[in-house]
């Protein structure tokens, strides 16, 4: 019986019965079923034993159709005394002896619908209902027996009496009712006014006494607060006072005025002169001048320590780092045949642009041999950028090797060549002038490129370089007829004509080229076309008009193949022996190209493509005539294959015996160099001093002084093959050797061995040309023999000058020349002393036949003695006189002739 | 006389000195190695300039007087020495050791 222990203490409704205290044997309270709203139901157990006595058994007396049983009381009552606590009622006992009926209801709970299979009712309307209610459901069943079928039957609500739960307490609660009784008024006028004419007034209401009840507001202290806390801002503003005034308007008026200093005239500055104060105060005066003066001589109060004292402004770089280093290198490799290069040329405005020239590394033999082979190769001179080192940005074909080229300096696009035939070559690039100025997006766009197939790929497409035809070629017959060895453009300041006069340039342009080739001669070319001789030539060039191909520029279809010199001249040695070939020129003309300073004008001089180009109208500036500039320096210097220098004259003569026009003869020729003269170029520093490099040596000379060189190295251990001065530094030059190392001069380190060595690379070094891009970043150019152009970096302390460099070099200069007028000079008196030695020497071989000359006198024959006649001839006498004895002893020892006789000497002899 | 010549010649052959000037009380040029119009125009400016640091050097102290003014600029460097009679002025060239 646990779980019925737990609902112990619950009472039903009806029944509040805690009974807390019980009989012991009485423990036990009944349960009921009120939680499962049935507070009257006790379950109950009935032994089998409990329902024989009652007859309640299961199955027989109580089944299904009449689960209950009603039990007297009585009888319960007297289980209970028989049977105590064994008695299955005894739970219930206590409800028994509170019933009021006699009779109770027990249901036997088949299902075990309260737990247990018995259930006592406890209360008499519980028995009530249970005995009625039965029958409804009874009914209920009984409808539904004669309804088999699922309809819904309408079951109208029956009304049953209204069973109070408690809500009308809680509506009560809730609602809201007057909770007192209200008190009416009724108020009425009297009747006989009703219906009266009513008179409204006006009234103040404080007139009246206690007609109105005021609340009157007043401060009370419990909500008074006090404000600790003010939130005030503040601006601070100056005091401005406007004011205005009006002035009195004047018109501008012109007005000028004239003076003359007060002078005055002759006589009376004569008379002061004169005056004692004037002379008094001069002698007061001049010496406090010279004291300032002498002052100012002593010292200079104006210079900056600091200035001077400071050599090097900020080095860039590593100061001690005095090595080339190197910056990139282009091979080309595309090429079937070993190449070599032979000529360099930066590119002078576009940066990172630099042109070569290469040819074929043949022999004279091999080149005769492979000729066929050759001429299928196109030669080349290539363009290469910084940005890309793999491919040419553009190659300019020729039609044979290339030895030399030069960019015009007025136009970059023009680029003359001479060549191993002895052709000019001239180029018009100006169409790609674009290409190669926007090189630097050219690495990514030939990557993209490379992706598209072909047939995306634009015509003008800049993967590949373009091969660029040249423009115009020399005529073969009256040109060179030997490799061109040098060429140049005459600077754009002057003009030659035919004669080799001078006359000055209108133009503006450069349009003349001097070219130098091993047929000894040296030609200078114009790129002008020249006015036709006769007018047939022009009828046959109609004729026989060449196709050019479309993509070449017509800038020189004039010259094409019918290019003649201006004028040729022959370096001839004499009549029988062999001329002169030269191998470089160097014209005095202004290297504006090099000098940074000047880097600006060289630029503006430069046409812009926008422009007119006058090269594309050359004709223009023909017919002008133009005038002669004297006093040019038409002088230049030429080096040779034997390693001569020359100084010659370009400016012709005329021959008076033949009328024709004949070169000047050279004004100084000097054999220096061992070997072939490859560079004869002048300082960008100084005009007149050149340095040639030749052979096994180097020499600088300056022009004018016809002695000899000004410095002249002694032959190094490799042959010089190549060199150059530096663009920056007066006193510096490069020279390239012939095992690849290049060395750097300093004049004003070393004169007599180069002051550094570098090796470059493995084979011979072919040219050097150096290039300043800015002040920080010069670069040089190094070809080589294999066909590798490198370019290096110069570092800061070669390319920096110092602050005295250029004065100090100027004065090294001047000091070679003095010294070579001293050893003139020292010459010229070894050659008097040695004549004096000579004389002396003759002087005693002619005593043997003097006496002759005294017997019979005979004037001196040496005129040139300097010592006065009678001098000599007591000189000459004295010696005779001691001769005379000699001869008389010497025939008195051979007994010929006896003492005492000397007038028989005559007889005997 | 030939010593005013004198002195003026020896003032003239130092090294640098381009010329000389001698202006009277009130600024008329006496004499001078420089061609007129730049004598003329030397006078004008440097004797005004010279009354002015005349009178500066007074005003500071009574006591005081010019001896000498030396203005030097970029070029030159101009000598003034005043007197009683005349001024004497000198352009010359000072000593710049430029590159």
């Amino acid at each position: 019986m646990a779980p019925k222990q737990k609902q112990k203490k619950k009472s039903s409704r009806g029944k509040k019965s805690p009974k807390p205290i019980l009989a012991a044997s009485e423990d036990m309270e009944p349960v009921n079923m009120e939680s499962m709203g049935h507070p009257e139901i006790y379950p109950l157990v009935l032994t089998t034993k409990t329902q024989e006595i009652f007859n309640c058994r299961i199955d027989e007396d109580v089944t299904d159709e009449q689960p209950y049983k009603l039990i007297n009381k009585v009888d319960i009552f007297e289980d209970l005394r028989n049977r105590a606590a064994v008695s299955d009622f005894h739970p219930v006992k206590k409800i028994v002896q509170e019933y009021p009926g006699n009779e109770l209801l027990l249901v036997y709970d088949k299902d075990f619908k309260y737990g247990l299979n018995f259930y006592l009712i406890g209360t008499e309307e519980g028995k009530e209902n249970y005995l009625n209610p039965p029958e409804v459901p009874e009914e209920q069943e009984e409808y539904k027996e004669h309804i088999p079928e699922d309809v819904y039957v309408y079951k109208p609500p029956v009304s049953k009496p209204w069973v109070s739960l408690g809500s009308e307490k809680e509506i009560e609660e809730e609602s809201v009712m007057e909770s007192t009784k209200q008190i009416t008024y009724m108020i009425s006028q009297k009747r006989s006014e009703f219906g009266a004419p009513v008179k409204f007034s006006d009234q103040n209401a404080s007139s009246v006494k206690d007609a109105y009840i005021e609340c009157t507001a007043y401060p009370d202290k419990n909500f008074t607060l006090k404000q600790l806390e003010k939130d005030v801002g503040m601006q601070v503003i100056p005091q401005i006072k406007d004011t205005s005034t009006q002035t009195e308007w004047t018109y501008p008026k012109n007005a000028t005025t004239q003076y003359y200093p007060r002078e005055f005239s002759e006589e009376e500055k004569e008379t002061l002169k004169q005056s004692k104060p004037l002379v008094d105060f001069l002698n007061n005066a001049s010496i406090s001048v010279e004291i300032a003066l002498q002052q100012n001589e002593i010292m200079n109060t104006f210079t900056d320590d600091w200035k001077y004292l400071a050599e090097e402004e900020g080095t860039f770089g590593d100061k001690t780092d005095t090595h080339l280093k190197e910056y990139q290198s282009f091979t080309d490799l595309h090429s079937p045949t070993e190449k070599m290069i032979t000529c360099v040329s930066w590119h002078p405005t576009i940066y990172g642009l630099i042109a070569v020239s290469v040819a074929v590394r043949l022999s004279f033999e091999d080149r005769v041999y492979f000729s066929g082979k050759l001429l299928l190769q196109p030669s080349l001179i290539l363009f290469w950028s910084f940005s890309d080192p793999i491919h040419p940005q553009l190659m300019l074909e020729s039609p044979d090797d290339i030895f030399c080229f030069k960019f015009c300096p007025s136009d970059p696009n023009i680029i003359a060549g001479g060549c191993i035939n002895g052709q000019i070559v001239l180029w018009d690039i100006t169409a790609h002038a674009d290409r190669i100025e926007n090189i630097k997006a050219g690495d990514s766009r030939s990557k993209k490129a490379t992706l598209k197939p072909m047939f995306l790929l634009e015509p003008e497409s800049n993967t590949e370089a373009l091969y660029i035809r040249h423009c115009a070629v020399s005529s073969i017959e009256s040109g060179h007829k030997k490799v061109i060895t040098d060429i140049h453009w005459l600077s754009d300041t002057f003009e030659i004509n035919r004669m080799g006069s001078v006359f000055e340039n209108r133009s503006g342009i450069c349009c003349q080229l001097v070219t130098c080739s091993a047929d000894c001669t040296i030609c200078f070319w114009d790129i002008r076309p020249q006015k036709p001789l006769t007018p047939q030539t022009t009828e046959k060039k109609k004729e026989e008009s060449i196709e050019i191909p479309f993509d070449v520029p017509s800038t020189f279809l004039h010259l094409d193949l019918s290019w003649k010199p201006l004028s040729k001249i022959r370096l001839s040695k004499g009549e029988t022996s062999l001329d002169y070939c030269p191998t470089r020129i160097s014209l005095n003309e202004d290297h504006l190209l090099y000098k940074t300073e000047d880097k600006t004008l060289t630029q503006s001089k430069i046409v812009k493509t926008g422009e007119m180009n006058p090269y594309h109208n050359l004709e223009s500036g023909m017919a002008n005539l133009l005038k002669p500039i004297d006093d040019f320096c038409t002088k230049f210097f030429v080096g040779t294959e034997d390693g001569e220098v020359i100084y010659t004259d370009w400016k012709m003569k005329k021959d008076s015996e033949t009328g024709r026009l004949m070169p000047k003869k050279p004004v100084s020729i000097h054999t220096i160099h061992d070997g072939t003269v490859h560079t004869v170029q002048r300082s960008p520093f100084y005009n007149d001093i050149i340095l040639t490099v030749g052979g096994w040596n180097m020499a600088i000379w300056k022009e004018g002084v016809m002695t000899g060189p000004l410095l002249q190295s002694c032959c190094a251990p490799k042959m010089y093959t190549s060199g150059h001065w530096s663009l920056t530094r007066p006193g510096v030059f490069y020279i390239g050797r012939e095992d690849g190392y290049i060395d750097i001069w300093d004049l004003l380190e070393k004169t007599h061995e180069p002051a550094q060595s570098q090796n470059i690379c493995i084979t011979m070094i072919t040219y050097i040309k150096p290039w300043i891009f800015s002040a920080k970043q010069q670069f040089i150019a190094i070809a080589d023999y294999y066909g590798t152009l490198r370019i290096l970096e110069i570092p800061w302390t070669l390319s920096r000058p110092s602050t005295n460099e250029m004065t100090s070099v100027n004065h090294y200069f001047e000091r070679e020349v003095k010294h070579l007028e001293y050893v003139e000079q020292r010459k010229n008196i070894r050659e008097q002393e040695k004549k004096e030695m000579e004389l002396e020497m003759e002087k005693k071989k002619i005593i043997s036949v003097f006496y002759r000359d005294v017997l019979f006198p005979i004037p001196l024959r040496q005129k040139t003695y300097q010592k006065s006649k009678e001098q000599m001839e007591a000189e000459l006498k004295m010696d005779y006189e001691s001769y005379l004895e000699l001869e008389k002893t010497v025939l008195i020892n051979l007994g010929l002739l006896k003492v005492t006789e000397k007038g028989s000497y005559m007889d005997v002899v | 006389m030939a010593e005013v010549e004198e002195t003026l010649k020896r003032i003239q052959s130092h090294k640098g000195v381009i010329g000389t000037v001698v202006v009277n009380a009130e600024g008329i040029p006496i004499r001078t190695t420089l061609d007129n119009s730049t004598t003329v125009q030397y006078a004008g400016l440097l004797h005004q300039l010279t009354m002015k640091a005349k009178s500066t050097v007074r005003d500071i102290d009574p006591q005081n007087d010019l001896t000498f003014l030396r203005i030097r600029s970029k070029k030159h460097e101009i000598m003034v020495a005043p007197g009683n009679l005349a001024f004497h002025f000198l352009v010359k060239l000072s000593f710049c050791f430029t590159r």
